[in-house]
């Protein structure tokens, strides 16, 4: 939005209108956040929770602004001279895109009210760095410019970088934070440079006229535009952790606390595709004999290398169910990209498919985080042979873990997982990328291996002595985000039209 | 046969598919009051005995209610949309193809469910052993019953999860690589499967398979027949199992339970036949054509295969399991039934199909039996069974014995009892394949499956032999108790059925014949 006056320079009237009701879900989650900094101030130590639930508030209340958006028919920040050309468009994308944050960001609140007050992390600077960043990862999917969109890549980053240093005192968050800082720099950089190719092609900002201007660039500015499509496709590409960009990943999260990992895992993800959808399907539909086999690549890769890393995870090493979370998620971003590159070859529509795989995605990986959360109060070590016998301990919990970890591997009971994967199957094989499809069909074998292994666990009998583990009761609010993704999980099994409906018909209006 | 209304037709065909589903997640809640019987134990067996038991009474009503005059049409059908984004519809249908399976398996999981009242399989808690045969049933029926490539699918995966954590928690030995070995197999067979259907799906604009097989796959064209017929069948095949593609099977068997050893021969690997019959002979004709000899080889080399490696099993001290054996000679078996579907004949497919059940009858029956020796001497293993002279159960429990020699004899297809038809139906199929294919080719696989026969009477009398015959002092002093009522109650009706599809195979092929006609020829017929 900052870099629309100058451009519109030559217009008669440079004020835009607004329309604030539009704008709401991103305005209410970065005031919220902005108040809650200032409130810390206030605030004494005893009612620091206090600053937890404002936040929870907020973001339910921008979550609920949601509703009457669902039409999906406004935008603002037009260009007063083409109203054509707007910065801010609220059409059926965002908002789905924009309920998957602001809902995946109020889970990640609930399990950190617990989080933030059992390990001590300064809760004024933890809530605002949540909110700032599910603030710019909701503004990027309306966001229709180039500038909106690397500024809200970089509000939904810059935070999450300084949340996964918040362990306080422990070297491998800190390490953890640098090693996602410098990578994710260096990879918004590339994509700046990207952007300052095409537009100086184009000379125009806006995805629709960059659009429009890339279908005829003249010879001598092809090779240009070429590179600055694909130099642009690299920051995104870092952010949904598609290989090579993806080394970030494990050491991050295992240094992250728990929810940023989480909110990382589902949110720091929908950034980089959303991303990823704009400026491809969007902006360089022209182009896309360049960035569609590129992307089909990537997601190649990223399937392979992610689930074949997360195999090799061994049950018994500190870390390893998160590691195998994250390498896991390595691997599930490769699905989500396999309709980006089938939009390529077909038409753009298909990448409704990523988004309903998305949405089941950010509903059961968060729920699994959440009973990582859970059994991580006892058992600190995060370790894949920590679960076993988790059935005896906590049977809701156990059942609700194995029945996202089904869904995460796309076999019955899970069937909106089933259902997710077979959407992201049709659009492959409907553009004509047998190979990606056959390729996919080996990584869901694999991935069936260590997700069902893990499964397997929970049921087998404890070990040790019985006596000797007490029963611990599970804090609410991380009772209440697992019942509230089993619930949303089995529901959407029941009911798969409720999230595969994003995958049939057009999403966006311009 | 008798008058039952439409709506209470459909009502039977829903509530076979859902109620499995219904009753798992009652045999994980704590029993209500008033059913509490004896232990918690016991009320949960008695739990999946009931549930199976209704289902097994619901599709006998089913069955009776059938339109036999009608077996070509699909009857009971329910056809509402469920995920209008992927055009899915819950279309549920029986004709006369589907019938037969749908009573078999409702009979044999209620046989499984009421053996298991009584010989509970060593493993963790039956509420979790009930749940899951309750799950596995719901996804065998839906298999049987859908009418929808995708809901096909999903039946297909369904009973991945179950048989996994049935051969995994309650098996013998090697029992977890069995388990992974299973699943990994299926499943990868079981997603190229899908990227089949989907391919015929995206192609011709519906999954719905009353549609695509009137239709005759003339949507189709040849390229994306062959591609449909290459990855379904290569699903298909690995579920059957095809030679080479078989692998899995021995160790499955080898490992799991007696009554997951039973639904594994008797249902799980019809699945992967009715799919050859129901999706690729009617939708992909063409694809099916070009494959055919191919099929009818491996089937032939199966055939073949099978009974070797039982006849090498069968053999003193090569330590052979009975287990093992009995799973061999499943691929065999499954070989004629591949044979009549290559032969895509209206006698061969009808063979495939009545092969389909009386091995589902037959080894259902060895499988029991096999399991309750295993119980009785503590081990599969022939050697040791027989030891010198052999092991002697005419004498030491004549009953048991000359159970065992009924099915070994009904396997080997001994006329005048169920397997006999279906294979001599399946090599009169390859004897005269159908337009196109080639002559000479089906005929050289119909000598080899002659062969095959040969061998299966020569390793199946060899295992009669060694168990049943034999000095009853010699060997172990071991008191062998011989088949107790529950034994009989659950094994009664599969001989009787065996005897009687031997005897009155009209009874069967009535219901097929007119349902394969109709298929074979597309909605032309």
């Amino acid at each position: 939005m900052t870099a629309l006056p100058a451009l519109a320079a030559d217009t008669p009237s440079l004020v835009q209108s607004v329309d604030w009701l539009a704008i709401a879900p991103v305005v209410i989650t970065a005031v919220v956040g902005v108040a809650v900094l200032v409130a810390d101030l206030f605030v004494t130590e005893r009612h620091k929770p206090v600053l937890g639930w404002i936040s929870v508030a907020g973001l339910a209340a921008a979550t609920a602004t949601l509703l009457p958006l669902r039409a999906g028919d406004r935008s603002t920040f037009c260009l007063t001279a083409d109203p054509e050309a707007c910065s801010y468009v609220a059409d059926h994308f965002t908002v789905v895109v924009q309920f998957l944050v602001l809902a995946g960001a109020l889970l990640t609140a609930l399990l950190s009210v617990t989080a933030v007050r059992d390990t001590r992390m300064p809760a004024g600077e933890y809530w605002f760095l949540l909110l700032s960043s599910a603030a710019g990862a909701a503004l990027l999917p309306a966001s229709r410019d180039l500038a909106t969109l690397i500024v809200a890549l970089e509000v939904a980053s810059l935070p999450a970088f300084a949340l996964v240093g918040m362990r306080r005192g422990d070297r491998l968050s800190s390490e953890a934070a640098l090693k996602f800082f410098l990578s994710s720099v260096t990879a918004t950089a590339v994509s700046l440079m990207g952007v300052s190719f095409v537009y100086a092609v184009t000379g125009s900002l806006h995805l629709t006229q960059v659009a429009d201007r890339l279908e005829d660039v003249p010879g001598q500015l092809d090779t240009l535009a070429m590179a600055g499509v694909a130099l642009t496709l690299v920051g995104f590409a870092f952010k949904t952790a598609a290989v090579p960009f993806h080394f970030w990943v494990p050491d991050t999260y295992v240094g992250a606390p728990l929810p940023i990992a989480g909110y990382l895992s589902v949110i720091g993800k929908a950034v980089g595709f959303t991303g990823l959808i704009l400026v491809t399907v969007i902006a360089f539909p022209a182009y896309s004999q360049v960035w569609g086999p590129a992307v089909a690549v990537l997601a190649a890769l990223t399937m392979t290398l992610g689930n074949a890393a997360a195999v090799r995870q061994s049950a018994d090493r500190p870390n390893s169910a998160v590691r195998l979370l994250a390498w896991s998620s390595v691997g599930q971003a490769g699905y989500l990209l396999v309709p980006i590159a089938a939009a390529a070859y077909s038409e753009r529509d298909q990448i409704g498919s990523t988004l309903a795989y998305a949405l089941m995605y950010a509903a059961v990986n968060l729920g699994a985080f959440a009973v990582a959360a859970l059994v991580a109060r006892t058992k600190p070590q995060h370790r894949i042979s920590d679960y076993r016998g988790l059935y005896a301990e906590h049977p809701l919990a156990a059942l609700s873990l194995a029945f996202f970890l089904l869904c995460l591997a796309g076999l019955p009971p899970g069937i909106i997982g089933l259902f997710a994967k077979v959407t992201v199957f049709q659009s492959a094989v409907d553009a004509g990328l047998g190979w990606l499809a056959v390729l996919m069909a080996i990584n869901v074998v694999i991935a069936l291996y260590y997700y069902l292994r893990w499964t397997a666990l929970l049921f087998r009998a404890p070990e040790g002595a019985e006596g000797a583990r007490a029963r611990t009761k599970a804090p609410w609010p991380v009772a209440a985000a697992i019942v509230a993704t089993a619930v949303t999980a089995v529901v959407l099994s029941g009911a798969p039209q409720l999230v595969l409906r994003v995958a049939s018909g057009s999403l966006f209006t311009q | 046969m008798i008058d039952i209304s439409p709506s209470v037709m459909q009502f039977l065909l829903a509530f076979i598919v859902a109620a499995p589903l219904l009753g798992a997640v009652a045999a994980l809640l704590p029993a209500p009051p008033g059913l509490k019987g004896r232990s918690p134990e016991q009320a949960v067996l008695r739990h999946g005995v009931t549930v199976t038991g209704v289902i097994l009474a619901a599709a006998i009503a089913l069955a009776l209610g059938f339109d036999h005059d009608a077996p070509s049409r699909f009857q009971a059908t329910t056809d509402i949309s469920w995920i209008p984004a992927l055009d899915v519809r819950i279309h549920l249908g029986v004709d006369g193809i589907s019938l037969p399976l749908l009573v078999m398996t409702a009979l044999l999981f209620f046989l499984c469910a009421l053996y298991s009242y009584f010989k509970l399989p060593a493993g963790p808690s039956p509420k979790a052993f009930v749940a899951l045969l309750l799950v596995l049933e719901s996804g065998t029926l839906a298999t049987f019953a859908v009418l929808d490539l995708l809901l096909f699918f999903l039946a297909f995966e369904m009973v991945l999860i179950p048989m996994y954590f049935l051969i995994a928690r309650w098996g013998g030995a090697q029992r977890q690589a069995a388990a992974w070995k299973f699943i990994l197999y299926t499943l990868l067979g079981s997603v190229v499967m899908l990227l089949g259907l989907l391919l015929i799906g995206v192609t011709a604009d519906t999954f719905d398979m009353v549609a695509l097989a009137s239709d005759n796959g003339r949507e189709l064209s040849h390229t994306t027949q062959l591609l449909a017929v290459l990855s379904i069948g290569l699903g298909l095949a690995v579920k059957t199992p095809m030679w080479p593609l078989h692998s899995w099977l021995p160790d499955a068997h080898t490992a799991a339970p007696t009554v997951g050893s039973v639904l594994l021969a008797g249902v799980l690997l019809k699945m992967g036949t009715y799919g050859f019959v129901r999706i690729l002979l009617p939708v992909t004709p063409d694809g099916m054509a070009t494959f055919a000899p191919y099929l009818g080889a491996f089937a032939a080399v199966g055939i073949v295969y099978g009974s070797l490696a039982c006849l090498a099993l069968a053999r003193k001290g090569n330590k052979g399991d009975l287990k093992r054996l009995i799973a061999y000679s499943s691929v065999g078996h499954m070989g004629f039934v591949l044979l009549g579907i290559a032969s895509m004949t209206p006698t061969g497919v009808n063979g495939a199909l009545f092969a389909n059940i009386a091995h589902g009858l037959i080894t259902g029956l060895l499988f029991f039996l096999v399991g309750a020796l295993k119980d009785r001497y503590g081990t599969a293993d022939l050697d040791t069974l027989a030891g010198a002279t052999g092991a002697a159960l005419y004498g030491r429990a004549p009953r048991l014995g000359a159970l065992l020699a009924f099915a070994a004899v009904a396997s080997l297809g001994l006329p005048g009892l169920a397997g006999f038809w279906g294979e001599m139906l399946a090599l009169f199929g390859a004897f005269d394949p159908a337009e196109g294919l080639s002559r000479a080719a089906f005929l050289t696989y119909t000598a080899v499956g002659a062969f095959g026969t040969l061998l299966t009477a020569a390793y199946l009398l060899v295992v009669v032999r060694r168990v049943c015959m034999g000095d009853p002092k010699a060997g172990p002093a071991l008191a062998v108790a011989d088949v107790q009522r529950y034994e009989f109650a659950a094994w009664t009706p599969l001989v009787a059925l065996t005897v009687l599809a031997g005897l009155w195979p009209a009874l069967l092929l009535g219901l097929t014949d007119p349902a394969v006609q109709q298929l074979l020829a597309g909605g032309n017929s």
